[in-house]
């Protein structure tokens, strides 16, 4: 991040700068999804959009969201670059044949003659007392899938900078922004600027154990390494930022300067994120770990309702702190 | 090579245009034939779903069509491509799987696309290309670059809900999208009135779709109501719906012999004796004194040859080289 970063935007709004911005700079790039426009989502993060851009790119659709998603890839394939906005990330479960089976795979059935330029924007992350339908992480679904990329911001900087990289490119991309995330503030420059996908970052530089965290995960890693260091424990931080690409040098590097390696995801630990990145730790880091890489993701369990259930499924700093503890032999 | 011949939208006679029907549904039956030929040869792998009975849906519409118009296909697609302008010793080359079909042999023959042509893909997930039409329409309106798109589909459709989402869609919208029923009276192996519950056309009417019904065996017929359809669609007026009745020849695909259990012989029988779209227009073009038959065996003998001539072409070309099968999973 640049030294001369001052202002400070929340997450929310340094989305809805980078939409602009590219809606601005290209006139192909336009909104489709459910209450995009005058009511600018339930979140509020497409607030003001409509006003400057007109309903003509920003479109707000029935609640289908097959068909919006399915028109997406047609209109990207023939001179749009849609972004489609899926409310909930548990929604994407509507949207898994469109995006699976038609967004990733026309490019390469084509033989490279048809391309599918679109973004999905869409949620994760639990703890807002919105239960097990509202709740989940699910992006490890689309990482699972050739042909598609999937970015995970973790900083207003990051999904600005992602989310413009991500308009431009020229395949499906599907972003998940964290909702208890928002409101978050941070240093995002008045110039402007990109952020290649595939490309990890180093949030906080340690040297003796390596958190890997993705999107909502990012800050708590963050406030587990400041409990480590009061512990006597320097810890690293890295944010992959995009599942895929994955920057499988940036994960390995660190994990062989520290030895040892907790990856920190929302999402289901079985088959999911965290067990990808374990893997290529292991893999690519072996005779340098002092520990086996540890897990930390949400509980095997459809997110509950009641607040103290709730709370109990996804990693914490204090999880977090002691799990980096008890690696390191320092319980 | 192309053997379908290119159409000069400005000058045609009737009688030019129905010559030109006629050739069409020809090559696509010779091209079918071959098809069988070469499946039960086992020289071609995978699946052959055959559009033999049926011709006249595909000629009809994609005659009413200019060449920058857009169409998806199914996987009973080989009919649908070849109207649309494929030249058929790609086609053949892309069933066989090697370097020189229209996909360089990743797609197949449930995935023939062709920018060139308009043709956005054949789909191999039943509705799976509604959206992608839809979204197709939708950028031409946006764009304003008057083309239409039209969706070819069997009745088995139906029973997918993305329809009925991007009808709606559709129509809230006014796009210039046709979507083309062809009910060839089986669902695989069940006939669709075991599925379909109602009447199809009320499918369309319910949202507002200009919706008509035509016999798919008379491709003069289809013609005429494909290009109401068709142009109205062009000037702005809102999407379309076709519901052609017609015939599917063969099994399911090649290899379902035994088909008694689900339809009578006599049935088949009927169609091919009494209802066959080539048989029917050559009856009308000698009537009319449009075309002898001397004529008309002339234009069989060479599209014959040059049939035989695209089948050599793609059963000598290469394989594509093994490092092709990472190529073009991104663009």
């Amino acid at each position: 991040m640049p030294e001369v970063a001052q202002r400070e935007v929340t997450f929310a709004q340094a989305i809805r700068e980078a939409l602009a911005e590219e809606m601005r700079r290209d006139a192909t790039v336009c909104i489709l999804g459910e209450d995009v426009a005058e009511a600018g989502t339930p979140f509020k993060v497409l607030s003001g959009l409509v006003e400057e851009f007109g309903k003509d790119r920003v479109l707000d659709t029935p609640i289908s969201e097959a068909g919006f998603t399915g028109m997406a890839v047609g209109a990207a394939m023939t001179g749009l670059r849609p972004v489609v906005d899926i409310m909930f990330g548990d929604f994407i479960t509507l949207t898994m044949d469109q995006m699976v089976n038609q967004a990733a795979k026309v490019h390469y059935m084509s033989g490279g003659r048809w391309k599918v330029p679109m973004v999905m924007r869409t949620t994760l992350g639990a703890t807002r007392r919105s239960a097990a339908q509202h709740s989940q992480s699910l992006h490890a679904w689309f990482s699972h899938v050739p042909g598609l990329k999937v970015v995970l911001p973790s900083t207003p900087y990051d999904a600005k900078g992602l989310l413009k990289t991500a308009i431009r490119d020229e395949n499906p991309v599907v972003f998940f922004e964290d909702k208890m995330m928002y409101k978050l503030k941070g240093p995002v420059p008045t110039e402007e600027y990109t952020i290649p996908l595939g490309v990890a970052d180093i949030k906080r530089e340690g040297n003796d154990i390596t958190l890997v965290a993705t999107s909502s995960m990012v800050q708590v890693a963050l406030g587990a390494s400041t409990l480590l260091e009061k512990a006597g424990i320097s810890a690293e931080v890295i944010d992959p930022r995009t599942t895929w690409p994955l920057d499988e040098k940036t994960l390995i590097d660190s994990a062989k300067k520290t030895s040892r390696v907790i990856v920190i995801d929302e999402g289901y630990g079985r088959y999911g994120v965290t067990a990808e990145i374990a893997s290529v730790i292991a893999e690519g880091a072996f005779y340098d770990l002092d520990a086996p890489v540890k897990r930390m993701g949400a509980m095997h369990v459809p997110i509950p309702f009641s607040p103290p259930l709730e709370d109990a499924t996804v990693p914490t700093e204090n999880s977090v702190f002691e799990a980096a503890r008890a690696l390191c032999n320092r319980n | 090579m192309t053997i379908i011949t290119e159409r000069s939208k400005t000058t045609t006679t009737k009688a030019e245009q129905a010559l030109r029907m006629y050739r069409q549904m020809l090559a696509i039956r010779l091209f079918e034939e071959r098809v069988n030929d070469l499946y039960t040869r086992a020289l071609m792998p995978g699946l052959a779903h055959l559009y033999i009975g049926e011709e006249a849906v595909a000629v009809g519409v994609c005659e009413a069509l200019h060449k920058d118009d857009y169409i998806t296909s199914t996987h009973r697609g080989h009919g649908h491509c070849l109207a649309k302008g494929a030249s058929p010793d790609r086609m053949f080359a892309e069933l066989l799987g090697k370097e020189a079909g229209y996909c360089r042999g990743k797609g197949g023959s449930m995935h023939i696309a062709d920018p060139a042509t308009g043709n956005l893909g054949a789909n191999a997930i039943v509705a799976g290309s509604v959206g992608i039409a839809t979204g197709a329409a939708f950028a031409a309106q946006r764009l304003g670059n008057g083309r239409v798109a039209v969706c070819f589909f069997g009745e088995g459709a139906l029973g997918q809900g993305s329809l009925y989402e991007v009808m709606n869609l559709a129509q809230l919208f006014k796009l210039p999208v046709i979507y083309v029923c062809e009910n060839n009276l089986y669902t695989e192996y069940t006939h669709f009135s075991e599925t379909t519950a109602g009447e199809i056309l009320n499918r369309a009417t319910a949202f507002g779709l200009e919706a008509a019904m035509v016999d798919g065996q008379d491709v003069r017929a289809v013609h005429e109501a494909g290009s109401r359809l068709i142009e109205r669609a062009r000037r702005g007026e809102g999407p379309g719906f076709l519901l052609a009745n017609t015939y599917r020849y063969t099994g399911h695909h090649v290899g379902d012999i035994a088909r008694e259990y689900y339809r009578p012989k006599a049935e088949e029988q009927e169609w091919k004796m009494d209802r066959d779209p080539i048989k029917n227009l050559t009856k009308w073009l000698l009537e009319q004194k449009l075309a002898d038959s001397v004529q008309l065996s002339a234009m069989e003998s060479e599209l014959t040859a040059e049939m035989d001539k695209a089948v050599e072409f793609a059963v000598t070309a290469p394989y594509p080289s093994p490092e092709e099968v990472e190529q073009d999973v991104y663009a």
